[in-house]
């Protein structure tokens, strides 16, 4: 047989194809839920790192930690059919933030309640995403991670690290003048500021872009988180009045 | 019954198959000497771990596709071939990258495009075309066996070096710390951790190398 021949040429190079593709095939699939186990580990261990969990058992961990996973639509908790962990924040941002429907991670650890919220944005080449875990007002940043796709290694990607990221907690999502984080260049000493990375302006302007976006479908719920939080604190004040007169008594 | 007198046989590891697997290690390094392969022995060498995968999946992309190529050799048609090369190593690649993402995620988020880019790796489409393609199977698998080792080998030196001074650790486990170093003033060096110093390690193997190996030496 001739080897070089014009049919012969075809018909190799079409069996090859044919067979090369079901075998990739057959191995993607049966690697499918290998790799899925391993996507929802990471998305767990995130969640879990922004309320300052670290560990080697994410799984229990997470069980242990994270007491809720509500579904929040226009600042309110709704019945959904899809579970609030297996919401793609992808799609979610893609739409309008009334229209959004987006999970909301309630942690419990040693008596006190986190926030635990996903936000996705742009950033200069790609996507970036992260999780910011507010206290129990709904207000405060207890801690903040961030993770990107692709962007410029020693610069936009020193979001991912502890230098940036470590400005968050304390910072305030709320005031009366603005809602979100202030990324800025130079001095970031108030409560809604941290400092941008240097040459990395476009980046740290998405992760800014970013946390306002994705807050607006949590405002209303975090507003009456907030104001929830104030009322123990009114109620205190009788019962210590009482006590004290029970003792001048 | 033919009176055709056999071939006298060849054994497994007789001395020219030996030498086909040890030949690519010091006289005949796909790194050090033909200087294949650089792009990614800078890109992953900041850790040892990173590195030691890389090296084992070259390893096995490079064997595996010089036995396939060659178990094919004769029937591939001459026009087609450098394609049927592409198409064998891109599919072994992504298999690699299959299992990797399955098994050991974290480092595969590390290797990131990297591994994607073995199919890119000269040493591979060199050893084929090259080697597998006019050659038995068995020699292949020696040859594939003996460049994807020799590969990962400077990996793996170049890397043990730049975490070791660069992150004083090795395999993440502090041994700078654990020596007590850091106590009477050590402190690492940032730059090992950069491409450039991957380079300058490379360097110093070639030359380590050609100071002990007079052949390799040019003459002016």
């Amino acid at each position: 047989m001739n080897i070089n021949s014009n049919k012969y040429t075809y018909v190799f190079a079409v069996v090859m194809v044919v067979l090369v593709a079901t075998l990739l095939s057959i191995a993607a699939t049966s690697l499918k839920p290998f790799q899925d186990k391993n996507v929802e580990l990471e998305k767990k261990s995130d969640i879990l790192r922004s309320i300052g969990i670290e560990g080697e058992d994410v799984e229990s961990l997470f069980d242990q930690y994270i007491q809720e996973q509500l579904v929040i639509q226009n600042g309110e908790a709704i019945e959904s059919e899809i579970t609030a962990f297996d919401i793609d924040m992808a799609s979610a941002v893609a739409l309008a933030a009334d229209k959004r429907q987006v999970p909301l991670f309630k942690a419990a650890v040693e008596g006190n309640t986190y926030y635990v919220l996903p936000v996705r944005g742009k950033g200069l080449w790609g996507p970036i995403w992260g999780y910011v875990a507010l206290k129990g007002d709904g207000n405060t940043i207890l801690g903040a991670t961030f993770g990107h796709k692709t962007e410029t290694p020693g610069l936009g990607a020193e979001i991912a690290t502890p230098i940036f990221q470590d400005q968050f907690p304390g910072k305030k999502l709320f005031t009366t003048t603005y809602e979100g984080i202030e990324v800025r260049k130079g001095d970031a000493s108030g409560d809604q500021q941290v400092d941008g990375i240097s040459g990395g302006t476009i980046t740290s302007v998405g992760v800014q872009d970013m946390i306002s976006d994705c807050l607006k479908p949590y405002k209303p719920y975090l507003m009456s988180i907030a104001d929830a939080a104030l009322v123990p604190a009114v109620q205190l004040a009788p019962i210590v009045d009482s006590t004290l007169i029970t003792a001048a008594l | 019954m033919s009176n055709e007198q056999k071939p006298a046989q060849e054994g497994l590891f007789s001395k020219k198959n030996r030498r086909l697997l040890i030949d690519p290690m010091n006289a005949n390094n796909p790194v050090t000497v033909q200087v294949l392969g650089i792009c990614s022995a800078l890109a992953i060498t900041v850790k040892l771990k990173p590195a030691i995968v890389m090296g084992l999946s070259v390893i096995v992309v490079t064997t595996m596709a010089n036995l396939i190529t060659s178990l094919m050799r004769n029937m591939i048609p001459n026009r087609i071939r450098i394609i049927v090369q592409l198409v064998v190593v891109a599919a072994l690649v992504i298999l690699v990258d299959q299992v990797l993402k399955a098994f050991v995620y974290d480092v595969s988020k590390q290797l990131s495009v990297f591994v994607g880019l073995i199919i890119t790796n000269c040493i591979i489409m060199g050893r084929i075309e090259a080697f597998s393609l006019g050659n038995t199977p068995w020699k292949s698998v020696l040859d594939g066996l003996g460049n994807g080792a020799a590969y990962g080998g400077i990996l793996i030196i170049v890397a043990f070096f730049r975490e070791l001074l660069g992150n004083g650790t090795l395999l993440d486990y502090p041994v700078v710390e654990w020596m007590g170093l850091y106590d009477v003033g050590y402190k690492n060096n940032g730059m090992m951790l950069l491409p450039p110093m991957a380079l300058i390690v490379v360097a110093m193997i070639i030359w380590v190398q050609r100071a002990k190996t007079p052949s390799l030496i040019e003459k002016d």
